[in-house]
C-alpha cells in the first residue's frame, strides 16, 4: 500500500505512524545514541526517559513550529534556525524540570531526573529539523513530533528489554555495555527497514 | 550592501532578544516556582533544629549552616562520601543514588546527602562529630621525611586558628589538580597532640600512583596553602584503666603518635605496649622518640619487630611478624584494650589474633586505613 498525504483524520494517524516507524529517528537516523546508550540498561529507566522525551520533542516540535512560522520566515532568518530551536528545547526542559520538581515529586523521580539529560538530545532538535522541510500545518507538526517521540521511546524500551535478557557477565570483556549495544541497535534498525516504502508522507 | 547590513541587524537584533527573553523567562521561574518557602531540618531527634530556605541539596544547605557533611565530588553523586540517614521527608531514591546503597543502608534509609532535595519539613541523622567539624584553610610550614616511603607535614592554621581535637581523630585533606587527576579528598590521623590548637601534624605514606599522596610527595610544596577540615573520627583512648595494646606499621604510627604523647602531657600512667611492625630497618622511625617516651611514661614499652630484615644484619630487636610477636609478650590479653591502626589486611589479622588469646571484640579499637 502506497499512500500520499492524505488529509483529514487517516492523514494525521498516517503522519504519527509514519514518523514512528517508517522514519524512527534511533533505528532509522542513528539520532539519540548518546543518551540511549547510557540509559537503556533497564526497562524502567528506558521507559522513563522515553516518556520524557515523547513529551518534550512532541511539544518542542509544535513551538518551534510557531517559531519558525511566524518569526524566522517572515523576518527572513531562515538560517538562524539551529540556534533558535537549540536554545528553545533547552530553555523548554529547564522549565518543565522546574515546574514538575515543584508540583509533582513523584513524576519528578520518573521523569524529571532525565531532563538534563536531554537537553540537548539531537534526537529532539532533529525532529524539528526534520519538520520545517515538510508543508505541514500546526496539529500535522505537533503530531510529527509525537510520533517520532513515540518512536524514540519504542526503540529504546525495546533495546533496554533486550539488554536485560542479556547476561552481560557472558560476553567478551570488550563487547560489554555500548559494543553489544550497538549490534542490538544493528540488527534492529535492520529490522525496521522492513518498515520503509509501507508509508509515504 | 544595505540589504546585508540589514539582515545582520534583524539576525543579531533576534537572537539577542530570544536570549534575553528565555533567560528572563528561566530566572523569573527560578525564584517563583523554585521557592519552597521555609522549611525545618531537624537533626538526631531534635538536637539540632534548623529553620532554612528550601529547594537547594541538603548537603549544600547544610554546608550553609556550617554543618560540613563529607564530600569529594561537590555534589555530583560520585564519591558516595556524603551519606547520611534521611528518617523522613526526604522523598524516594533517586537512580543516581541507587548503585551506591547497599541493601543494608537502604533498609536504614541512608541517602546520599547531594542528592536529596530539601523541599519540606524533613529529619535527618547524622554522627555528632559533625556538628563540630570545620572547615580549615591553612599553610604548610614543613614537610620533612622520616624514612624513604613516609613524610611528616606540619600545617600551621591559618583560618579559622584553632582545632579542638581527641587524639586518635583524623582529618580530611583536600588535594589540588594536577597533571589530569582530579582534586580528592583523602583521610589522614593527626600526630600532632591536642594542646598544639595552631597545628596539624600528618604522617603520610606514599602509595605508589596514588592521586592524593602523589600530590603530597610531588607537587605540595612548603608554604602553600592547604584545605582541610575535621576533626572526624571515633579512635581514641577509652576512659578505663585497662592496660593498653597498641598495634600499628607504616603511617599507622600518626595516631598513636598522639596518644602517646597526650598520655604524657595528662600524666596518664596506664601500663602500654607499642608493637611496631616494619619490614626492615630502613622503614623504622622515631626510634629515639619513643626510647624517650619509655623514660618518661611510667610503664610504656616499645616493641618494633622486622619481617624482612636480612639474617646476618646488625638488628638486635624483635624478628618476625607482628602478631607472633604480640603473642610472644602477652600470651593472655584478657584484661587488656588494644589500639590498632594501619591497612584493613594487618587489622584482620591482628584481630583474629587478640580475640584467640582471649581479648573480647569489643575491647579492640581500630581505624582501617582503607
Ligand atoms: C580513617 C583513616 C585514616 C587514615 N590515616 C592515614 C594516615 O595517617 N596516613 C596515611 O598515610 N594514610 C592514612 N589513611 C589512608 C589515606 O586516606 C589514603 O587512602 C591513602 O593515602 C591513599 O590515597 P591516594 O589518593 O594517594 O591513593 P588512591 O588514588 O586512593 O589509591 C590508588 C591505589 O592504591 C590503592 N590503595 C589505596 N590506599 C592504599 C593503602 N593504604 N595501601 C596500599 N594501597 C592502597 C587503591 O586501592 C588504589 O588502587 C587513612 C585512611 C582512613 C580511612
Ligand atoms: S558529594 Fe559526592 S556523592 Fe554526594
Amino acid at each position: 500500500m502506497e499512500a500520499t498525504a492524505t488529509h483529514g483524520f487517516a492523514g494525521l494517524i498516517l503522519i504519527f505512524v509514519s514518523a514512528a516507524f517508517t522514519d524512527n529517528v534511533l533505528l532509522t537516523r542513528f539520532l539519540g545514541m548518546c543518551s540511549c546508550l547510557g540509559v537503556s540498561k533497564k526497562v524502567d529507566t528506558s521507559i522513563g526517559l522515553g516518556a520524557a522525551v515523547t513529551f518534550v520533542t512532541s511539544v518542542t516540535t509544535a513551538l518551534n513550529y510557531l517559531v519558525y512560522k511566524f518569526v524566522l520566515l517572515p523576518l527572513d532568518l531562515d538560517f538562524l534556525r539551529f540556534l533558535t530551536f537549540i536554545v528553545i528545547i533547552a530553555a523548554f526542559t529547564q522549565l518543565v524540570e522546574m515546574i514538575i520538581d515543584r508540583y509533582s515529586p513523584s513524576l519528578y523521580y520518573a521523569l524529571g531526573i532525565f531532563l538534563p539529560l536531554i537537553t540537548v538530545n539531537c534526537a529532539i532538535l532533529g525532529i524539528s529539523l526534520f519538520m520545517v522541510n515538510k508543508p505541514y500545518n500546526f496539529l500535522e507538526a505537533f503530531l510529527f513530533g509525537a510520533g517520532g517521540g513515540f518512536g524514540w521511546f519504542l526503540a529504546i524500551t525495546l533495546i533496554g528489554g533486550i539488554r536485560e535478557k542479556i547476561n552481560e557477565s557472558m560476553l567478551p570483556k570488550g563487547l560489554e555495555g555500548p559494543g553489544i549495544t550497538l549490534i542490538i541497535i544493528g540488527i534492529m534498525s535492520l529490522a525496521f527497514i522492513g518498515f520503509s516504502g509501507i508509508i509515504k508522507v | 550592501m544595505e540589504q546585508l547590513m540589514v539582515n545582520i541587524l534583524i539576525a543579531t537584533g533576534f537572537l539577542a532578544g530570544m536570549g534575553l527573553l528565555l533567560s528572563a523567562l528561566l530566572v523569573i521561574a527560578e525564584k517563583s516556582i523554585l521557592n519552597f518557602g521555609p522549611c525545618t531540618i531537624d537533626i538526631n531527634n531534635s538536637e539540632k533544629i534548623l529553620k532554612v530556605k528550601g529547594g537547594g541539596s541538603l548537603l549544600s544547605i547544610l554546608a550553609r549552616e556550617s554543618i560540613f557533611i563529607p564530600s569529594a565530588c561537590g555534589g555530583r553523586g560520585s564519591c558516595a562520601y556524603c551519606k547520611v540517614i534521611v528518617k523522613n521527608g526526604g522523598g524516594p531514591v533517586s537512580p543516581v543514588e541507587e548503585p551506591y546503597l547497599s541493601d543494608e543502608e537502604r533498609k536504614r534509609n541512608t541517602r546520599l546527602s547531594c542528592q536529596v532535595k530539601v523541599r519540606n519539613d524533613i529529619s535527618i541523622e547524622i554522627p555528632r562529630e559533625y556538628f563540630s567539624v570545620r572547615k580549615y584553610r591553612g599553610k604548610l610550614i614543613s614537610k620533612r621525611p622520616l624514612t624513604h616511603d613516609i613524610f611528616e607535614l606540619r600545617i600551621e592554621l591559618l583560618e579559622p586558628r584553632e582545632i579542638t581535637f581527641t587524639a586518635g581523630q583524623y582529618i580530611q585533606l583536600k588535594s589540588k589538580e594536577y597533571k589530569g587527576r582530579e582534586s580528592v579528598i583523602r583521610a589522614y590521623s593527626m600526630s600532632s597532640v591536642p594542646s598544639d590548637k595552631n597545628h596539624v601534624e600528618l604522617i603520610i605514606r606514599r602509595v605508589p600512583d596514588g592521586i592524593c599522596t602523589t600530590w603530597i610527595f610531588d607537587y605540595l610544596e612548603e608554604g602553600q596553602n592547604v584545605g582541610l577540615s575535621g576533626p572526624y573520627g571515633e579512635f581514641k583512648l577509652q576512659p578505663t584503666d585497662s592496660p593498653i595494646l597498641f598495634i600499628a606499621g607504616g603511617s599507622g604510627m600518626a595516631p598513636i603518635w598522639s596518644m602517646l604523647r597526650d598520655m604524657r602531657e595528662k600524666g596518664i600512667k596506664r601500663k602500654a605496649h607499642y608493637f611496631f611492625g616494619a619490614l626492615t630497618q630502613k622503614d623504622l622511625f622515631f626510634l629515639d622518640e619513643l626510647r624517650q617516651l619509655e623514660r618518661e611514661l611510667p610503664d610504656f614499652k616499645f616493641i618494633p619487630s622486622l619481617s624482612r630484615e636480612p639474617e646476618n644484619s646488625n638488628w638486635t630487636g624483635e624478628r618476625g611478624i607482628i602478631t607472633d610477636v604480640v603473642k610472644k609478650y602477652i600470651p593472655d590479653t584478657s584484661g587488656y584494650e588494644a589500639y590498632l591502626c594501619g591497612s584493613p589486611g594487618m587489622i584482620d589479622a591482628c584481630i583474629k589474633a587478640l580475640t584467640s588469646t582471649g581479648m573480647p571484640v569489643e575491647k579492640i579499637y581500630y581505624d582501617k586505613f582503607a
